[in-house]
């Protein structure tokens, strides 16, 4: 008779995935159980304390794990070598649990839509129907939103820090499919949302096809689907190269539809635009940590010694995805596709770090790291995205946001505050100095140029340059010029909303003055652990 | 610990610029002009007591060192030598006399008074603090964040096509600092290959070995940005277009000051940084100024307004500089380190004086002025006074320096010196034909219906201490050629250029100009 032997599941290093599992299943219960009346208030505050004792636990694990004697870094394979959980995957982890809390603030403010959320009252009812009359009139909203978001959290959680591909694929699939829900649910322009939804349902589901079959053909070439196990058979060159290269290049294009590189980038701006904002804002800053973070270990974890294979398509790739999302960027006429089309830019400029990979010993002490100014470039892309889309839920005029160029004209005028503020968080996006993008952008061109990638350097900041260009347009358009007639005006939203843009905006202003703390505790944690 | 000199004279104005910005609304606008010109004034005081407290064999003085960022071997760093005080001292010079010349220019503006002069003050700030950086990844965040106030000052507060000008200007701008910041992170990748770890301090890196082709892209990085910022034939387009359209303050706190960012740029990181790419690059370099100084002032004689033509005259000015900078030796360097002084003074004049002309006639076109200088005679002579200056007429300071380029270019080629000093009777030309089009003869029908009237009081005392320090540093430049020659010394032996014949007493050139 065979022995059955259980796995060994470490809970306490799991517990912050746990806990955000266990509040979306509870959030899914207190839609079945509390009365309608009270379930607002209830899913909120379990978004929001769910979120922040998972983000507490994660600090509890990360203390634990790292010594913090200097160069030891800390981690742990975990659950029969399924995830890792160590510097990356733990501040991974606090990055997508902030913007978690961040993100179910954001879909708690009911004060813009005058007393309801800006989610669909009920999604089942077709567009322009009298269930949808009913609906919106009877003040119904869906609070379901909130163990959506929950799911998708823990997926984001469980994704970068993924230690085979079966686990990262099923934690793809759970980090999406909440999210095509949730794209889907806006109150106004609900077409553009249901159509965002379907878009990004089916061209996700269609590179998911991609991944599987990537996955299965790496299995055939190492014989395992470990992390470890997948690295050691690149070293000892086992299997057939052919095999190896063509499940790397279907493994990588789920990769990069996940993150919005060219050339699987289409799908970014009709959801950016069609998404609820407040979805969209979590959603970019959320999904890019966890994709580049699944990315960049699946490739230096997994694919480490076929560098010089994958490495020159990375860098088509990083060219590409910054010359279309700078130059695309440059034709838009409505600011959340312009934020959008910035966002696969901005995916250009991450990816000039992944070009960054070298063996561990070329590395000098004290020279920056590719991980490390990926994480950094993260940490302050992720803050300013989530201000810039909070801000654009303030604009709005009569049938909601507006969001054309036209009506941003002459904001300035009408609204100096939001509109500085605005400016700001777009030269942060730009680059400029003296904001965290800036040291960002510096970090990972820095990685990118260390392994010699100074073609792409010069492409990028020619890039940088394009971008500048179409974030000063905007300025322009509320500074130089004078408002339209009728136009939106800033409504004032409630502790919600203006507690996270005030918060992204502090990070935004500190990380680039004092960003020294932060990527000196990066410099030490940015290791993976195999 | 010293007294931090340079932090306060870069942070009092910063912090004065922010307090007006956020200041209630209710305060009166000369409230805030008074506030403005009080603040530059005693930013003024520092940069004098600072000059007095300086020593001119001293090296580096008033050094502040601290860590910024560890990983990027980033610091606080500042410190001045000869070069920097006196760009240093230029901005704060500069200053007050734009605060009380505009005056009125930001009635009119898109955000008041408040807005402009909170502006004009952030750029007094950071243009100390880049004149005073040592360390090359802070000078690179103030050189990028300069561009933001004048961004501002020319979108906010200039003529009707302000919004174009002001972004051809940070995109021509920011497309050179850009480049420059791929070459800045090759200097830390460089760096950061040294056992001591990275580090951006311009000691450290003074010492660093390149390799040639390394050394020469670098070069060529920092160069496209200095190049874009101290306007040089073909990357000067930007600047006639921006002169034109922003106010004469703006203009004055442009050319005059942040365009030596290029020039000292040039001095300082070019030529310490990369020795061997610089001399390399001389003959390149001496040939695009060369054709700057002719191209400059064709297209000045051929300019029919005002600022356009003053802008075109600093591309020919501009010229000169680089050319003293790039021909490596002692006669050129220092006569470019003076130049860039000079011209900040006679360009300032000659911007203010047209703009007060230009706000009463209503156009800025040359060829609609004439007889000026019947009804408006100060105006007109302290115009043709700020005029011979920058045709570089001895007795002036610009002479000088311009004197000492043609030596240095004489040293390094006469060829070179043969058509630079085309440049110069070229310069007789635009601003002799500018000024008897403008001010002599008979004036259009329109000038006696309706006569302008002469500059005021604010007016004059606006002007005249510029026109003072002029002709003051005409007769009597040996102070600020003391400052400056210990460190052209020291840029020469970093870039291990030697005189190729005995050095000319410099003190014996200046005597020359003053006894002409």
């Amino acid at each position: 008779m065979t022995h059955f032997t259980a796995p060994h599941i470490e809970y306490s290093q799991l517990a912050p995935v746990l806990i955000v599992l266990a509040v979306a299943t509870l959030g899914v219960l207190v839609e079945a159980f509390v009365p309608r009346a009270q379930r607002y208030l209830v899913q909120v505050s379990l978004a929001v304390v769910g979120s922040i004792a998972a983000l507490g636990d994660t600090f509890w694990v990360f203390d634990k794990l790292n010594p913090g004697h200097g160069t030891v870094h800390p981690g742990q394979v975990v659950a029969e070598g399924a995830l890792a959980v160590d510097g990356p995957t733990l501040f991974c982890w606090i990055l997508v649990l902030g913007f978690a809390v961040m993100g179910a603030l954001l879909f708690a403010e009911r004060r813009l839509e005058g007393g309801v959320t800006a989610f669909a009252g009920q999604a089942s009812a077709l567009p322009g129907t009298d269930a949808e009359r009913i609906a919106s009139t009877r003040g119904m909203e869906h609070t379901e939103v909130f163990p959506l978001l929950m799911f998708a959290v823990s997926g984001m959680m469980i994704f970068p820090a993924a230690n085979d591909l079966i686990t990262v694929f099923v934690a793809l699939e759970v980090l999406s499919l909440p999210l095509y829900l949730l794209c889907g649910l806006a109150r106004r322009r609900r077409l553009l949302s249901q159509e965002a939804a379907m878009k990004y349902f089916m061209l996700g589901a269609f590179s998911s096809g991609f991944f599987v079959y990537g996955l299965a053909l790496v299995y055939g070439y190492a014989g395992s689907l470990g992390y470890a196990q997948i690295a050691a058979a690149v070293a000892g060159k086992t299997g057939s190269h052919g095999l190896l290269l063509i499940g790397m290049g279907m493994l990588a294009v789920g990769m990069f539809f996940k993150i919005g590189a060219a050339p699987f980038q289409a799908w970014v701006p009709d959801v950016y635009q069609g998404a609820p904002t407040a979805v969209t804002a979590f959603m970019a800053a959320g999904t890019k940590v966890a994709g580049f973070g699944a990315l960049f270990r699946l490739f230096y974890v997994a694919f480490g010694g076929a560098r010089t294979d994958w490495l020159p398509v990375a860098w088509a790739v990083a060219i590409l995805t910054m010359v279309v999302g700078s130059v695309l960027a440059l034709a838009q006429t409505d600011v959340k596709r312009l934020l959008a089309y910035s966002s696969i830019a901005h995916t250009g400029f991450i990816l000039t770090a992944f070009l960054g990979a070298r063996s561990l010993a070329d590395i000098g002490p004290g020279n920056i790291q590719p991980v490390q100014a990926l994480l950094f470039y993260l940490t302050t892309y992720g803050l300013t995205n989530i201000a810039a889309f909070a801000i654009v839920t303030l604009v709005r005029d009569s049938s909601g946001e507006a969001t054309s160029f036209t009506a941003w004209t002459g904001l300035g005028r009408k609204s100096p505050l939001v509109a500085g503020a605005f400016s700001f968080l777009l030269l942060g996006l730009a680059g400029i100095p003296l904001t965290s993008g800036f040291i960002g952008k510096w970090a990972v061109f820095a990685a990118a140029m260390s392994a010699g990638a100074w073609p792409v350097v010069v492409i990028a900041v020619l890039g940088s340059a394009a971008a500048a260009f179409f974030y000063a347009r905007i300025i322009v358009l509320m500074f130089f010029h004078d408002p339209v007639a009728d136009g939106p005006s800033v409504v004032l939203p409630s502790i919600l909303t203006s507690g996270v843009i005030t918060v992204c905006f502090a990070g935004t202003v500190v990380l680039g003055l004092v960003p020294g703390p932060l990527l000196d505790l990066l410099g030490r944690v940015a290791v993976f652990i195999r | 610990m010293s007294f931090p000199w340079l932090t306060v004279m870069l942070a009092v104005p910063v912090v004065v610029a922010l307090a007006l910005a956020f200041a209630p609304k209710s305060i009166s606008a000369t409230t805030v002009k008074q506030i403005a010109l009080g603040t530059s004034l005693v930013v003024l005081v520092l940069g004098i007591v600072m000059a007095i407290r300086f020593d001119n064999n001293g090296g580096m003085q008033f050094t502040e060192t601290h860590d910024w960022i560890k990983t990027f071997g980033a610091h606080y760093a500042l410190g001045v030598d000869g070069l920097g005080l006196s760009l240093v001292l230029l901005t704060v010079i500069l200053t007050p006399v734009v605060i009380l010349a505009s005056w009125n220019d930001g009635d009119e503006g898109r955000w008041g008074p408040k807005g402009f002069f909170a502006w004009i003050l952030a750029l007094e700030g950071l243009a100390v603090g880049v004149f005073a950086a040592t360390d090359v990844f802070l000078f690179y965040i103030f050189f990028e964040a300069t561009l933001i106030p004048i961004y501002f000052l020319v979108g906010g507060y200039g003529g009707p096509n302000r919004a174009k000008a002001a972004v051809k200007f940070l995109l021509y701008n920011l497309f050179g600092g850009l480049v420059m910041l791929a070459a800045v992170i090759a200097l830390y990748v460089e760096s950061a290959k040294a056992t001591s770890g990275p580090s951006y301090l311009l000691s450290d890196l003074s010492h660093l070995h390149v390799g040639t082709d390394v050394g020469r892209w670098m070069f060529l990085g920092f160069m496209v940005a200095f190049v874009v910022k101290a306007p040089l034939f073909p990357l000067h387009t930007w600047l006639a277009d921006t002169c034109e359209e922003a106010t004469p303050g703006t203009s004055v706190l442009l050319v005059s000051v942040l365009d030596k960012i290029g020039s000292f740029g040039m001095v300082r990181f070019c030529l310490v940084l990369f020795p061997e790419a610089s001399r390399w690059a001389t003959p390149a370099v001496v040939v695009l100024a060369v054709i700057s100084i002719i191209y400059g002032a064709l297209m000045a004689i051929g300019s029919d307004n005002i600022p356009r033509l003053i802008a075109y005259t600093s591309v020919s000015h501009f010229g000169f500089i680089v050319l003293g900078i790039f021909v490596l030796n002692s006669q050129g360097l220092s006569g470019a380190n003076l130049y860039m002084f000079n011209h900040g003074l006679s360009t300032a004049a000659l911007f203010l004086i047209g703009g007060f002309l230009i706000s009463r006639k209503g156009t800025a076109s040359i060829s609609r002025m004439g007889g000026i200088e019947k009804v408006a005679p100060v105006l007109a002579g302290l115009f043709l006074v700020s005029g011979l200056a920058t045709l570089s007429l001895p007795g002036l300071s610009p002479f000088i320096s311009e004197f000492l380029v043609i030596v240095g270019a004489f040293v390094y080629s006469p060829w070179a010196a043969a058509f630079a000093v085309t440049g110069i009777v070229l310069a007789a030309l635009y601003i002799l034909v500018m000024y008897q089009r403008m001010m002599t003869g008979p004036g259009p029908e329109e000038i006696a219906s309706s006569p302008i009237s002469d500059l005021n009081l604010r007016e004059i005392v606006s002007v005249v201490p510029v026109i003072a320090l002029i002709v003051l540093l005409g007769f009597f430049p040996k102070p600020l050629l003391d400052m400056l020659n210990p460190g052209v010394q020291h840029s020469l032996v970093q870039v291990g250029a030697h005189d190729p014949t005995p050095t000319v007493p410099l003190s014996g050139g200046s005597g020359e100009g003053g006894s002409k």
